[in-house]
């Protein structure tokens, strides 16, 4: 469409190369339908901008009061009994921190090995119908996920589990143990988040592979490289920081999930041996505030699973911003 | 999960069948009663109410809907998730008989239950346990109502021991072994306390694993309450809704745990009764006593009330000698105001819970995994009923 404001439509795609479009000097026409659409659309940034700003602000409103009333080190005590006042987080902690990062070890070269596939060595026809039955994964709503991890696949993990510990129970992490059984661990939460996260991850990488410069592609392969080294030394670079970014996509969902780790994770009872085995039960942040939604009463307590609440929200916020900065960095590299 | 609602459904389509071929004899015998006393309609439900208990009997055959009162409009109540399903069960018969009456129960738990009963946003509050002064409850309910609020306990929730154990059908625990399980002190099935409670049962060396509940309930908070009650020496923990234990698995609300028992060769825990049965599980006996409705009813039986005037909340004594008496058993309250302001909300209510007391719905409980109230405890139910106005 032609436009009045002399900004032809091409313009407005990005190049290939992921420069920002070219812009105009700002000026509007002036017609209402600028005005509009420009008062539209700031609005909607602001808005977004004062909803996260405002869940923060309930976030600490509420946590503050039951943090200082708290008796033990909100930060370094693994004691939560919210009937004695003892709001310690890091057993939800550390149980959240390692499913998710079990979900991504796992998820994150698969999605990448099937973006690569999709985009540079499957046939057209192929392609597009595997890239929306992955994306489909993502349509399976979570409690199914759940219910397969729990009554499907942990009866059957426990040996797979019992198998590993026996023969890598000598490092920390693949310690064997004794107190939860029937595969119900940090370990298969995480396998199971990582199916969850893999959809977004593969769709995420797959448009960015599929927007590495054809220039680029075509002079890797003038020059004699294998398809392999091609990917290798042009589309892998290019799509580098659209791996980081999906990748911390996938960690936002995996950090969040709720109703399937409820109903895979044991919980531990109050003063079980601290251990840093993958094998062991827990609560992460979410399924734990999800398991004692029920008897929320306004109140210290509630406030305690706030501030809980709080803790993933600053984390999210924390892994995010890293991410972004990581990403910054390597775009001045590659430039 | 789908299991109760679909017997709900089942059962509410069942009356509905019954009703209408029973409506043409009833139409006969309506018009006579019409003809005999014609202005009895007014006071028609206190009447009724009154009977409801010995008329059930000698109405016979005809059909009961006869000494159930109706009534049209609405009524709310909210609360405890550990009577919910009986409670539905009981809306969904009472609307079979009475058209009109629309009642909804929102099973939220019993703190938000009682919280909203306060706020007078329901006109009746389900509950595990009775108003606790120690929270002040009575005296805010008091004002809410402006008149005292009564505990009128109505379902009777039998938790049950179930086990899984592979070749052993029948299993026999003593209140001690059941606080020695549970807190890690015994280890194995075929431990020596263990086998001198079973004779002649083979038990094998399979490892205990313990399962509770990882959310905050009433069904922990009973349970938990029996063993610091029959043996604190190994119990030594207060009740509390959360698992104070240090040994065992969390799994997520009763069918987590129902599920985790199921799974588990050597697995124990605590569900309510219903979940029990619509599990399969093997249910262990209490120094003999096999849980069934009768014998939970007995433990009823047994209980002090130590409610002033018609308030009715029961102290169950966990250690009740009473003949085949099973101890762990969890009385849910419905809260009322003694008196309504609102004329209309106490017929409703009276009518409703009428009809929860009668034995006609007591005995429909068992399908729910609920027990009846035994009968001393029940004339005493309804008396209390009775007495709203």
């Amino acid at each position: 469409m032609s436009s009045s404001t002399g900004a032809s439509l091409a313009d407005e795609l990005p190049d290939p190369d992921g420069r920002p479009p070219l812009r105009g000097d700002g000026a509007g026409t002036g017609r209402r339908g600028d005005r509009l659409f420009a008062g539209a659309a700031t609005g909607s940034g602001l808005i977004v901008i004062a909803m996260v700003v405002l869940v923060g602000l309930f976030l600490l409103f509420q946590a503050i009061p039951a943090i200082g009333e708290d008796k033990v080190n909100f930060l370094t005590s693994r004691q939560w009994q919210v009937s004695a006042r003892k709001f310690g987080i890091v057993q939800m902690l550390w149980t959240t921190v390692a499913t998710s990062v079990v979900a991504l070890v796992i998820a994150v070269p698969f999605a990448v090995a099937i973006a690569l596939f999709l985009t540079q060595y499957a046939p057209k026809w192929l392609s597009g119908a595997a890239a929306s039955l992955i994306d489909l994964l993502a349509a399976v709503p979570s409690i199914v996920y759940g219910l397969w991890g729990y009554f499907i696949v942990a009866p059957k993990f426990e040996h797979v589990q019992s198998w590993i510990s026996d023969v890598f129970g000598w490092i920390p992490l693949f310690d064997r143990v004794g107190g939860v059984g029937g595969g119900t661990t940090i370990f298969l939460a995480g396998i199971v988040l990582s199916i969850m996260v893999l959809p977004i991850v593969t769709a995420l990488t797959r448009e960015v592979f599929n927007q590495a410069p054809m220039a680029h592609r075509e002079a890797a392969l003038a020059l004699g490289a294998t398809k392999w080294e091609m990917i290798r030394t042009a589309v892998l670079p290019f799509g580098k920081t659209g791996i980081i970014s999906a990748t911390m996509l996938g960690l936002g969902r995996a950090l969040g999930e709720t109703v399937a780790v409820l109903y895979i994770l044991s919980s531990l009872p109050e003063g079980s041996k601290w251990t840093w085995s993958l094998f062991n039960g827990g609560d992460t942040f979410a399924s734990k505030i999800a398991n004692s939604a029920s008897e929320f009463t306004p109140g210290l307590g509630t406030g305690a699973y706030v501030a809980a609440g709080l803790v993933l929200f600053v984390l999210t916020f924390l892994v995010n911003a890293l991410a972004r900065v990581v990403i910054e960095r390597k775009k001045a590299f590659t430039e | 999960m789908a299991g109760p609602t679909d017997f709900i459904v089942w059962k509410a389509v069942l009356l509905k069948i019954t009703r209408i071929g029973r409506a043409s004899g009833l139409a006969v015998a309506a018009a006579l009663a019409l003809s005999a006393c014609g202005s009895a309609s007014n006071d028609d439900s206190s009447n009724t109410a009154n009977n409801s208990g010995a008329a059930a009997s000698s109405s016979g055959g005809s059909g009961s809907s006869a000494d159930t009162s109706c009534f049209s409009g609405s009524l709310s109540a909210e609360g405890s998730t550990a009577q919910q399903n009986a409670i539905t069960q009981a809306i969904s018969s009472y609307q079979a008989k009475c058209n009109g009456a629309k009642i909804t129960y929102n099973g939220t738990g019993s703190g938000a239950g009682i919280t909203k009963f306060i706020a007078k946003q329901v006109d009746f509050a389900g509950s595990d346990s009775a108003l606790n002064p120690d929270k002040g409850e009575p005296a805010k309910a008091k004002t809410a109502c402006k008149s005292d609020a009564l505990d009128i306990p109505m379902v009777t929730g039998p938790i049950a021991v179930s086990y899984n154990v592979k070749g052993v059908g029948k299993l026999n625990l003593t209140p001690q072994l059941i606080a020695k399980i549970f807190s890690g002190k015994i280890k194995t099935w075929n431990d020596p306390a263990i086998k001198a409670a079973n004779k002649g049962v083979d038990l094998p060396g399979t490892k205990i694993s313990v399962f509770f509940r990882s959310d905050s309930s009433g069904t922990t908070d009973n349970f938990t309450n029996y063993m610091n009650t029959v043996d604190p020496a190994n119990w030594p923990d207060k009740h509390d809704k959360t698992w104070k234990g240090s040994v065992g698995q969390g799994k997520a609300k009763t069918a987590g745990v129902a599920s985790a028992v199921k799974a588990t060769d050597g697995g124990i825990g605590y569900v309510e009764w219903g979940y029990a049965i619509q599990n399969k599980l093997d249910m262990a006996s209490v120094d003999g006593v096999k849980l069934t409705a009768d014998s939970a009813g007995k433990a009823v039986e047994a209980a002090k009330v130590v409610g002033k005037g018609k308030d009715l909340s029961l102290k169950i004594d966990y250690k009740t000698k009473a003949e085949g008496a099973y101890p762990i058993v969890l009385v849910t309250y419905e809260v009322v105001c003694s008196k309504y302001s609102d004329a209309t909300k106490a017929k409703n209510v009276k009518a409703f819970l009428s009809y929860m007391a009668s034995s006609e719905f007591q005995k429909q409980l068992t399908g729910v995994g609920a027990a009846p109230l035994p009968a001393p405890i029940q004339s005493k139910v309804v008396e209390s009923i009775n007495s709203i106005s």
